[in-house]
């Protein structure tokens, strides 16, 4: 557990110093593409008494830089030839720095596979001295059961979802309050550790510090989400490329994510084969093309296909647009099956609001959300990334959702458990660092 | 594999830009050239550097310098000899001739000159020096003529110094020239006494007061510094108090008026003390009152 703090603070300290030399780059790993951004910070906003800020309080940074690659070497967001990869990076971060005219040591990342698993930890602990003060918060979050999640696991976020003082509960900030016994429900997220010592090791490759981490489906959904939706429960399915990320959102806290290893270039593998035409000339049909509804329009639109095999009769084929639908229809409906039954697993249906908002590159395929209503509920509607200061239109759409996310994620991280102060008595007994804080404060 | 299959899916993609990946190598480099300090000492400081370094070493010989100094100072004189700065001669206008003459004189170059190698200023404060000299303008006309306009002092009073010059004032009591001989102003008024240059518009304010006494009058003296005498024809002598002078001349030439005071054989009237006029009769006058033949033989003034 200790390591833990010790990686995810010096991040945290990296972040720190990036906000302080004012430019800081946005890393979004995915397996259809890899977008960068480049940030500037101008400083902290005007404080207003009500505590809103203008534009929803992300008007401290700027997009001065965008680059985006196609992706190389990752597979279900999850890195699977690192050469490839660090060279996608590197063409990517190189393009955003050219744009922005500036060099950026910093990078804050995310990634959508890796296996997220959420657990929820609960720990409590009698305070001291009748009232909740700042070590009394580090020592319940201390006291939380860590559970058992094996060999190979890191842990990636870990919120503290909400604090209860004796029988009151639904704090979001409880120092100050006063009581007998703390509580504290977290939100635990582990995610494989090979994965991220892997993109730990194409970044590092890339002379960049990584300055954070982040899960996709987390971002994306603090991008595409609207505030109520954050407030009053919301599940985000971030579509991309190689995975499809879930997210559950109530109070302004994350409660639940999971990736579901589908996406957009399985629909893409199936038109390939399906048509039996290359993976490039699938997608390019996908996205000009495709479509979830067939209507009697569709079996007159004929599609060119095209070859290059040389055989006059392979390279004329036409297909109509209702047998591309007709391919496309099921993976969908499988990739939406597979997030119903998450999101069954997790209990989605318990909560008070069942708001589903789609995102992400594959949920741009027309008719979707009729689709997804039928089998998600009616709840659905498609989402956009939150609109930021300088962020080019072609950087608008819901394939940067997370990368967008990752902006606010840099801009304003929620706290997390590494934030608060590590309790004394987790220390070692005779620890040098022990008798230094000690004098630290005392004087 | 993917070697083969480049050609197909060129077709689709963009056949020049196969791998848009920079190099290692020319990621760093362009990482290094957007760091600040790397461009800008690039941009200005190497720049900077090679232009110090061969100003440097073109200048490392003595012969160039000297070259270069003295190709400088002849282009300056060029410059400076051009016609349209030379001065060709000078106009002297409101001053008498030995004053011209000596403007003449002390003028620092010879004519014709060029205009940057006389200055105005110096040559205003040395012209200014003269006496007779109130005020002097100067100015370089077009047309290479340098203008000065002089204002002269004009002699209001003479003063006979301690020493037995004659120097001729002005009426704030400063210096116009020296006078060698009493005749040739004799339309000035004379005064004497020591620090009586500082004392010229007192002297001026009696003399005007003084004028029916004007035929008589031979000048004033300043006495201790202070208070004047009038000195008149036939040893007579008015001595005015220091406070009130002008109202003890108006009582004197009143009396001189209506008794014919000085007519009569006084040769001091006293008005020091305005309480008690007093005049002081010549002896012979002393002894015809009492009766008495004067003594001849008698020094005068015993």
């Amino acid at each position: 557990m200790t390591d833990l703090y010790q990686s995810q603070r010096a991040m945290r300290n990296m972040r720190q110093a990036a906000m302080q030399r004012g430019v800081t780059a946005i890393l979004d790993v995915g397996t259809s593409k890899i977008a960068c951004l480049v940030l500037r910070f101008d400083g902290p906003e005007l404080e207003r008494e009500d505590g809103l800020g203008p534009l929803a309080g992300q008007s401290q940074f700027r997009v001065i830089g965008a680059a985006t690659t196609r992706s190389r070497g990752v597979r279900f967001g999850e890195i699977h030839t690192m050469q490839e990869t660090e060279r996608a990076i590197r063409t990517a971060v190189q393009a955003a720095q050219k744009m922005a005219q500036v060099r950026v040591d910093h990078v804050i990342a995310c990634f959508s596979g890796a296996h997220p698993r959420s657990y929820g930890l609960a720990g409590d602990v009698q305070l001291t001295e009748g009232q909740v003060s700042e070590t009394d918060v580090a020592r319940v979050l201390a006291a939380c059961d860590v559970p058992d999640f094996g060999q190979g696991r890191e842990v990636l976020h870990a919120h503290p979802v909400n604090f209860a003082v004796d029988h009151r509960t639904g704090f979001g900030d409880p120092r100050g309050h006063v009581g007998n016994r703390l509580a504290v429900d977290m939100h635990l997220l582990t995610i494989d550790t090979p994965a991220v010592q892997n993109l730990l090791y194409c970044i590092k490759r890339c002379d960049l510090e990584l300055a954070g981490l982040a899960s996709s489906a987390y971002v994306s959904g603090l991008a595409s989400l609207v505030e109520d939706e954050q407030e009053l429960g919301a599940a985000c399915i971030d579509m991309g490329g190689g995975a499809t990320g879930i997210s559950i959102f109530i109070k302004k806290h994350m409660i639940f994510a999971e990736s579901a290893r589908l996406g957009g270039d399985h629909v893409t593998g199936d038109i390939a084969k399906g048509l039996q035409v290359p993976v490039p000339v699938a997608e390019r049909i996908k996205t000009i093309h495709g479509g979830v509804h067939a209507t009697g329009m569709d079996d007159r639109e004929m599609i060119e296909i095209g070859g290059d095999s040389g055989d006059w009769e392979k390279d004329r084929r036409k297909v109509s647009r209702t047998e591309l639908i007709g391919i496309m229809r099921p993976r969908v409906e499988e990739i939406l099956e597979e997030v119903r039954a998450i999101l069954d697993a997790a209990g989605f249906d318990q909560l008070p609001s069942q708001q589903i908002v789609l995102t992400g590159g594959a949920s741009q395929i027309p008719g979707l959300d009729g689709l997804a209503a039928r089998i998600l509920g009616q709840n659905v509607r498609l989402g956009r990334p939150l609109r930021v200061q300088g962020l080019p239109q072609a950087a608008t759409g819901p394939a940067f959702s997370s990368s967008v996310g990752l902006c606010l994620f840099a801009a304003h991280p929620q706290d997390e458990w590494w934030d608060f102060e590590i309790p004394a008595e987790r220390y070692p007994a005779r620890s040098l660092r022990r008798a230094v804080r000690w004098f630290k404060d005392n004087w | 594999m993917w070697a083969l299959r480049r050609d197909r899916q060129a077709r689709w993609q963009d056949p020049v830009r196969i791998d848009p990946a920079p190099s290692r190598l020319a990621y760093r480099l362009d990482r290094l050239w957007l760091t600040p300090l790397v461009r800008r000492f690039t941009r200005v400081g190497l720049p900077a550097l090679a232009l110090a370094l061969a100003v440097g070493l073109y200048l490392k010989d003595e012969g160039r310098r000297t070259h270069l100094a003295s190709g400088f100072a002849h282009l300056k004189q060029d410059l400076q000899e051009r016609p349209e700065f030379m001065v060709t001669f000078m106009r002297i206008d409101g001053a008498s001739d030995p004053v011209a003459a000596g403007i003449r004189a002390m003028l620092p170059v010879e004519l014709p000159a060029s205009s940057f190698r006389i200055d105005l200023e110096t040559f205003r404060a040395t012209i200014a020096q003269i006496d007779a000299v109130a005020s002097v303008d100067l100015r370089i006309r077009p047309g290479g003529v340098l203008q000065v306009d002089v204002t002269e002092r004009t002699a209001a009073i003479l003063w006979r110094t301690p020493t037995g010059r004659l120097e001729m004032l002005d009426a704030e009591g400063h210096r116009v020239a020296t006078l060698t001989a009493r005749e040739a102003r004799a339309d000035l008024a004379v005064i004497a006494g020591d620090g009586a240059a500082e004392h010229v518009q007192e002297a001026l304010t009696l003399l005007a007061q003084a004028r029916p006494l004007a035929p008589r009058l031979r000048g004033l003296v300043l006495v201790g510094g202070r208070r004047w005498d009038l000195v008149l024809d036939r040893d007579q002598r008015i001595l005015l108090p220091e406070a009130n002078a002008i109202a003890a001349l108006n009582h004197v030439i009143e009396l001189d008026r209506a008794e014919d005071l000085l007519a009569r054989d006084v040769t001091v009237v006293d008005m020091r003390n305005d309480y008690r006029p007093t005049i002081r009769l010549s002896e012979a006058a002393i002894a015809s009152l009492r009766g008495e033949t004067v003594d001849e033989t008698r020094v005068n003034g015993q």
